[in-house]
């Protein structure tokens, strides 16, 4: 592409950012709906587990969005993760579906 | 972002940082305050002092405010009677009055609230109208001037960048234990980063603590995609699993007479091996349905969650015992929760928990000033030619004077308010709240217009004035001022406590002003990155 520098550095910063602030969040919140589901424990205490879990599993999706290479291995880094996690959780509630 | 990781964590805690400091600094500040709510309401409330200290039984008090309750509200539908307690020492009652006839359908009834006297039930003569502490308390994450679920999720949005800005600070330090022992005085840049590196370190596991336990408050907002999962988004029945409370059913329409209070009250409180209990609902009073809940006082431990029992309103039988076996997670959750509120603290431990959240204060503040710092260095040569600092830097330095030099006025601002507004005057709690906002208002615009040495120093005089002048006004505006509070030992101690610390703070303001004039007419080249050193200074001493 032919894009000037100062342009460039700033498109991928803006890339990043959202990486890092709706694509944490997303993996955050399919973490935590999985995470609900899964847990060995009585619901709400699935719940509340997985939802406190779930601030630690964003900060680290920012740090890594922010640490990774390339603004590429960044976004994989995301989406990847919330692919199988998001995979998982329809897979769960489908056997739950079918189950009652 | 940048080659190699720890370069990275550095750009990203520079920015995480920066871009949410200022809200970061107001809630951190409110946040602080908030640790001493109780005595703040009951400084502004000057009229409640001498009464502090009239000793009274829980049984006297609930049943002085169950008489005023029947004779002031038998309609309501629901009473609620907040007992007196070790730090908040007033007797109050409140009470939902139903809605009009012919008011629509969902209508919500109007809460009244009082204080009244624990021996005769009569409202309180003449206690000033305020917000007190709950006004600093809301702030600190319902913000003000905006519907308080916007705010939360932008409190919100600037705890989670704070985090981050937390763990990838850590990440880029690598001399965290040696840098604590750092301090290069009249540095500049070098003395900025010691700065905010020692009040960062010095109480890392409290900022890690209050920023995660923070988000933890209200995560069941910010996160409700496990309760959309495990519950199917029924929140209601999640909510009754949690946090099993007074079951408030639908009242029978037929009156009865209400059970006697004390007998429950002596039941409920031998059923906590003597903790006395602080607050009872009684819902539906009168009615065939009455239920009357008990809550227990907050013991010294980390839980925030406290049992509370249930009784029905007519025959007194027990109907549940709540919260006496509260499931791993959950209790690791109030816990965490508990912690973010510091009820548990006693005296000592609260004074620490205020230290901490000021030396938060100063790093948020020391943070802000050192990216100032450094970027006016990168224009040095670019000043020295004539020319002027970018449109971030000097938005930057201008926003830095009105939050760290400007909130310190408004605070000081909402005190003097309580003094100075007539005691009667109508809608008094939000006339003070006006003033908060009007003395930030003005604080942060001249900022915006005059963003220099000048200006922080103006303001920092303002600000230690302002609070330095809270106990003197106090000699002519109430008769319980230090003279008597300290001098003469009469107490209440929470009163004294509170003027010696805004005199504290009062003087910190002032000495980091004072430095300011002196470096100011010292000859020395560096001449604009000066304010921002002294002004830390205070912030050190503050913290």
């Amino acid at each position: 592409m032919n894009l000037n520098p100062a342009l460039r550095y700033r498109l991928a910063v803006a890339s990043r950012a959202l990486a890092a602030i709706g694509g944490g969040y997303a993996l955050s919140a399919v973490a935590a709906a999985l995470l609900a589901l899964v847990l060995p424990m009585q619901p709400a205490e699935a719940v509340i587990t997985a939802t406190l879990l779930s601030f630690i599993v964003f900060c680290c999706a920012v740090l890594w969005v922010f640490a990774a290479r390339t603004a590429w291995r960044a976004w994989g880094g995301i989406v990847a993760p919330g692919v199988v996690l998001g995979a998982g959780l329809l897979i769960v509630t489908m056997m739950q579906r079918s189950a009652s | 972002m940048r080659e190699g990781f720890r370069q990275s964590m550095a750009w990203l805690h520079t920015w995480s940082g920066l871009l949410v400091c200022w809200v970061l600094f107001l809630v951190f500040c409110a946040g602080t305050a908030s640790y001493f709510r109780e005595e703040i309401t009951l400084w502004m409330k000057p009229e409640l002092h001498a009464s502090h200290s009239a000793p009274i039984t829980n049984a006297q008090a609930a049943q002085t405010a169950l008489t005023a309750l029947q004779s002031k509200a038998p309609d309501a539908s629901r009473w609620f009677i907040t007992l007196p307690a070790e730090r908040s020492t007033a007797l109050r009652i409140g009470w939902i009055s139903p809605p009009p006839k012919d008011a629509p359908p969902k209508t919500r009834g109007k809460f009244t609230s009082q204080i009244i006297d624990p021996l005769t039930g009569e409202k309180m003569p003449d206690v000033r109208e305020t917000r007190g502490g709950e006004f600093l308390y809301r702030l600190h994450f319902d913000l003000h001037y905006m519907p308080p679920l916007w705010a939360r999720w932008i409190v919100g949005f600037c705890a989670m960048f704070m985090l981050v800005a937390i763990v990838s600070g850590v990440i880029t330090h690598k001399r965290i234990f040696k840098d604590f022992f750092t301090f290069r005085p009249k540095k500049g840049q070098r003395s900025w980063l010691d700065a905010h590196n020692a009040t960062a370190v010095l109480a890392l596991p409290y900022h890690l603590m209050i920023t995660y336990t923070g988000l933890v408050t209200l995560m069941f907002m910010y996160m409700p995609w496990g309760i959309q999962t495990a519950y199917k988004g029924n929140q209601e029945s999640f909510f009754a699993d949690v946090f099993p409370s007074a079951k408030n059913g639908k009242p029978a329409g037929k009156p009865m007479p209400l059970t006697p209070l004390q007998p429950l009250l002596a039941q409920a409180e031998q059923r906590w091996h003597g903790i006395p209990a602080v607050g009872i609902t009684i819902n539906h009073p009168g009615d065939a349905n009455a239920t009357i809940q008990i809550r227990r006082q907050e013991e010294k431990g980390l839980n925030y969650i406290q049992p509370s029992v249930q009784f029905n309103g007519v025959t007194g039988a027990l109907v549940s015992a709540d919260n006496e076996d509260i499931g791993g997670a959950n209790a690791t959750r109030g816990v965490l929760y508990g912690l973010h509120i510091g009820h548990f603290a006693n005296p000592l431990l609260r004074v620490l928990f205020f230290l901490c959240g000021l030396s938060g204060c100063a790093m948020v503040a020391t943070g802000a000033l050192l990216w100032a710092v450094k970027t006016r260095q990168g224009y040095a040569k670019k000043l020295a030619a004539g020319g002027r600092v970018g449109f971030g830097l000097r938005l930057v330095e201008a926003l830095n004077i009105g939050a760290i030099a400007g909130l310190p006025i408004a605070f000081a601002a909402y005190f003097w308010a309580n003094r100075l507004l007539p005691v009667a005057m109508p809608k008094r709690p939000d006339a003070e709240i006006s003033w908060f906002f009007i003395a930030w208002g003005v604080a942060a615009v001249l900022a915006q217009i005059r963003p220099d040495r000048r200006m922080w120093q103006w303001q920092l005089w303002a600000g230690a004035l302002l609070f330095m002048g809270i106990p003197v006004l106090n000699v002519f505006t109430t008769s319980s001022h230090l003279g008597v509070t300290l001098f003469m030992a009469q107490g209440p101690w929470s009163v004294a406590g509170f003027d010696l610390t805004v005199l504290a703070l009062g003087i910190a303001l002032a000495l980091a002003a004072w430095h300011l004039g002196r470096k100011k007419k010292a000859p020395k080249k560096a001449g604009k990155q000066h304010p921002q050193e002294t002004s830390e200074a205070g912030l050190q001493e503050a913290a």
